[in-house]
This record gives C-alpha cells, sequence and structure tokens, in this order.
C-alpha cells in the first residue's frame, strides 16, 4: 500500500528559492491591496453619492469582481486583452487581475463601513464648527476605518491565497515556482507539500501583525 | 482556390451546449461539495463549541490549515497524495473531497458564529421548559442561530463555487476549462471568455440577489 519513497533533498535545496518567491507573492499581495484600496475607496464614493454612467460602471465592476472566479478575472486580462492587442506580462496580468477583485470586495466593505457610521455624527461634527474635511478626516474616516480593519485584513490573506493562480498564467510567484521545480524534478507532492507550509507561514505572520497593529491602534 | 488551411473553426452553436453543459458540471460538483460540505461543517461548528479544549486542540488547527492554504495548492497535494496511499481518485473525486473539506473548514466557523449567536438565556429557558438538549438544538438553535448566519453561509456558498473553478487545474472539464478548450480552437478568447462569464454570472448573481431578499424580510 504504501511504497513511495519520499525525496526531500531536492526541496531542501531549492528552499531558498522559494522564500525568495514567497516575497515575490507578497509583494503582489501587498501592492494588489494597495491599488485595491484606492480604486475601492473611489468605486464605493461613486456608487453612494453618484448617478448617471458613472455609477453604473462602478455597479458593473463590483458585480462583476464579486460574481466570477478570480481565475476567470486573470484569463480575462491575459487572454482577454491579449486578443484585442494588449498583451500584459504575467506580472501585470496579476498585479491587474487581484487589484480588479480587491477593488470589487474592498467597494462593498467601505460602503458598508460608511453606512455604519451615522449621519449625525458629521451634523454634529460640522455644528462643533469644523469643516468638512475635518469633520471626515477627524469623526467619520476613524470610524470607518475601525469597522473595516477587519475586513481588510481577511481581503490581505485572499489576496495572498489568490496570488497562488499567478501558476496558471507563467507567473512565477511562490506556486509558480513551485510548479516549475516539481515538474523539474518529479517531486510533485513534497513540493507542493512545503509550499503550503510556506503559505501557512506567510498567512500566519499577515494575521499576527494586523492582531498587534490593531492592539497598537485600537486602544483607549 | 484556398491557399492556406485554416486549422482554427468558428464559433458554433454546439459550442453554446458544451459551454452549457459545462456550467452544468460547474453545478453539480459545487453542489456536491456545498452540501457535504455544510453538513460536516456544521458538525465541526457544534464540536468547536462545545468541546471547548479538546476541539481547540484537535480539529480547530486542522480546519484552520485548510483556511490558510491557497485550494489551488491543496488540489494539486490531494490531487498527488491520494495515489500515495493506494486510492486511485480521478479529477472529480479528488476535487471534490478537497472542496468538502474546504466548504467544511468555513462553515464550521460560520455555524459557531450561529450557536453562539443564540442568547444563552434562551437556551436556558427552553431547557427549563422541559426540551431535552437535541430538542434545544434543533427546535430553538437551529432556526434562530441560522438565521443569524445565513448570510455568511451564503457567502460561503458563492465563494465555493467560484473556486470550483480552480478543479480544472487536475483536468476537470468545467466552465472555465471547458472555455479554455474552446479559446485554444477558435481563437476567439474574447467571446468566449465572456459567455463564460456571464455563465457564471448567472448560477451566482441570482443567490446573492434572493440572499439579500431573504436578508432584508428577516431583519424587518
Amino acid at each position: 500500500m504504501f511504497d513511495y519513497n519520499f525525496h526531500w533533498r531536492p526541496v531542501l535545496k531549492t528552499l531558498p528559492d522559494l522564500i525568495q518567491a514567497g516575497l515575490t507573492t507578497l509583494e503582489v499581495a501587498v501592492l494588489s491591496m494597495v491599488i485595491g484600496i484606492i480604486l475601492g475607496l473611489g468605486l464605493a464614493l461613486i456608487r453612494m453619492h453618484m448617478k448617471g454612467p458613472l455609477r453604473w460602471f462602478t455597479v458593473a465592476w463590483i458585480e462583476m469582481a464579486r460574481n466570477t472566479p478570480a481565475l476567470f478575472q486573470l484569463f480575462f486580462f491575459g487572454f482577454g486583452l491579449g486578443a484585442i492587442g494588449i498583451n500584459l506580462t504575467p506580472y501585470t496580468i496579476i498585479l491587474a487581475g487581484l487589484s480588479f477583485n480587491c477593488a470589487g470586495y474592498l467597494a462593498e466593505n467601505f460602503r458598508g463601513g460608511f453606512q455604519a457610521v451615522p449621519d449625525t455624527q458629521l451634523k454634529a461634527a460640522r455644528c462643533l464648527g469644523m469643516n468638512a474635511w475635518q469633520a471626515y478626516t477627524r469623526i467619520v474616516i476613524p470610524q470607518v476605518f475601525k469597522v473595516i480593519y477587519h475586513p481588510i485584513t481577511n481581503q490581505m490573506v485572499w489576496a495572498v491565497l489568490m496570488s497562488s493562480l499567478g501558476m496558471l498564467i507563467g507567473f512565477r510567484e511562490l506556486s509558480g515556482e513551485t510548479q516549475f521545480f516539481a515538474s523539474r524534478t518529479f517531486r510533485i507532492f513534497e513540493y507542493f507539500a512545503v509550499t503550503a507550509v510556506l503559505y501557512y507561514v506567510i498567512v500566519k505572520i499577515i494575521l499576527a501583525v494586523s492582531r498587534l497593529l490593531a492592539m497598537r491602534l485600537f486602544r483607549y | 482556390m484556398q491557399n492556406s488551411i485554416s486549422f482554427f473553426t468558428g464559433f458554433g452553436i454546439n459550442d453554446l451546449w458544451f459551454l452549457g453543459e459545462a456550467a452544468l458540471k460547474t453545478l453539480w460538483i459545487s453542489v456536491l461539495s456545498i452540501s457535504v460540505g455544510t453538513l460536516l461543517g456544521t458538525f465541526f461548528g457544534w464540536v468547536l463549541h462545545e468541546g471547548k479544549l479538546a476541539a481547540t486542540l484537535t480539529i480547530a488547527p486542522v480546519l484552520d490549515v485548510f483556511r490558510s492554504v491557497p485550494l489551488i495548492i491543496q488540489l494539486v497535494l490531494f490531487y498527488n497524495f491520494a495515489p500515495i496511499i493506494g486510492l486511485n481518485f480521478d479529477p472529480f473525486l479528488s476535487g471534490v473531497v478537497i472542496l468538502t473539506f474546504y466548504t467544511a473548514s468555513l462553515v464550521a466557523n460560520v455555524a459557531r458564529g450561529g450557536i453562539e449567536a443564540v442568547p444563552q438565556s434562551m437556551r436556558r429557558a427552553s431547557r427549563s421548559l422541559g426540551m431535552s438538549y437535541w430538542q434545544d438544538l434543533f427546535h430553538v438553535v437551529l432556526p434562530i442561530g441560522g438565521r443569524a448566519v445565513f448570510p455568511a453561509w451564503i457567502g460561503v456558498v458563492l465563494g465555493v463555487m467560484k473556486d470550483s473553478a480552480l478543479v480544472s487545474v487536475l483536468g476537470y472539464v468545467e466552465l472555465l476549462k471547458a472555455s479554455q478548450v474552446l479559446i485554444t480552437r477558435t481563437q476567439e478568447p474574447l467571446l468566449i471568455l465572456a459567455i463564460a462569464g456571464a455563465f457564471y454570472f448567472a448560477l451566482s448573481y441570482p443567490i446573492s440577489r434572493y440572499a439579500n431578499k431573504f436578508e432584508q424580510r428577516w431583519s424587518k
């Protein structure tokens, strides 16, 4: 029943490369989160406050991002745009796809966050003599931030997990690198087992950092 | 007089059938793994709630792994691990097994949240009225807690349905894989991806809409 010999040596030999690839994964995830947060904030504000074509556009974006698989979105940025002459590198494909996806999900989180802060807060701030900018940055945004802090952490974890799809479009992040080495040595199980551990560690680090930050930010 | 031979044939009505069939396969693998995974996950959630210490030491870390490692890695890992221990699973079965556990790990948290959403006093009241533990669980906790976490559960369902696209990595021809096959043949990525996207949208959007309506009715 059990006549398989595990060979961990090739994996250990290429472990530095894998860790390097893990950093690439982290880089892509962080970058796409930063872009996603900026775009998502814009989408949420437009969806809440505007009417007309711009609003339809944001609704279409958000619903597309939330109702189709992330892999489909990556294929769209890869093959779909390639068909009309826009050829992106794997790095840009994964960055664009993840940012598109994160922006869609985060927009809804932001919308929930803004709705969680009562209108009266803003009015009270304005009554106390703050101008709109002060009221937003000192009263509304801190409260919104507290509501969406946890969803943003979750989304960050998702971004790391989703970046593994880079494997399927030929991008050499952690999964892609693993796939590359695995097909070179035929030690598929061993390589992917180690990669699974690396992903687990990355996710745990993100969660730990987020918890530490939360302790620092939300103490009073 | 034809000078060159075309290797590619255009997109025809049969291909639409092919995509439709593939969409049904996506639906089938999702329904199967979501229903089994939900039952399993609810059970795990109950165990997590009841056996505090024992569960935290045993199944909680295992479920955590399923949430912290990319699904694509889990699929490849399991697909290559099964033959090692003498199980010959085809891509469909491997996909179902992993998707089931993945769903279960997500639902476990949801279910625990649901059980904890029912006030302790209400459960004491039902026990005082002479209900047995199981009666209390099925007639009080299930309806009340179930409603509290219904939106979260729908979120899991939609997520798993979209993530089922990743089973294509193992070679199971579901919607996304089918679109890849057609793209290779017809060389019309934009059209085919648009159709595949429309299928996903048609599967996912009504569920989220319907769930929203339910949520609004219950929150009244």
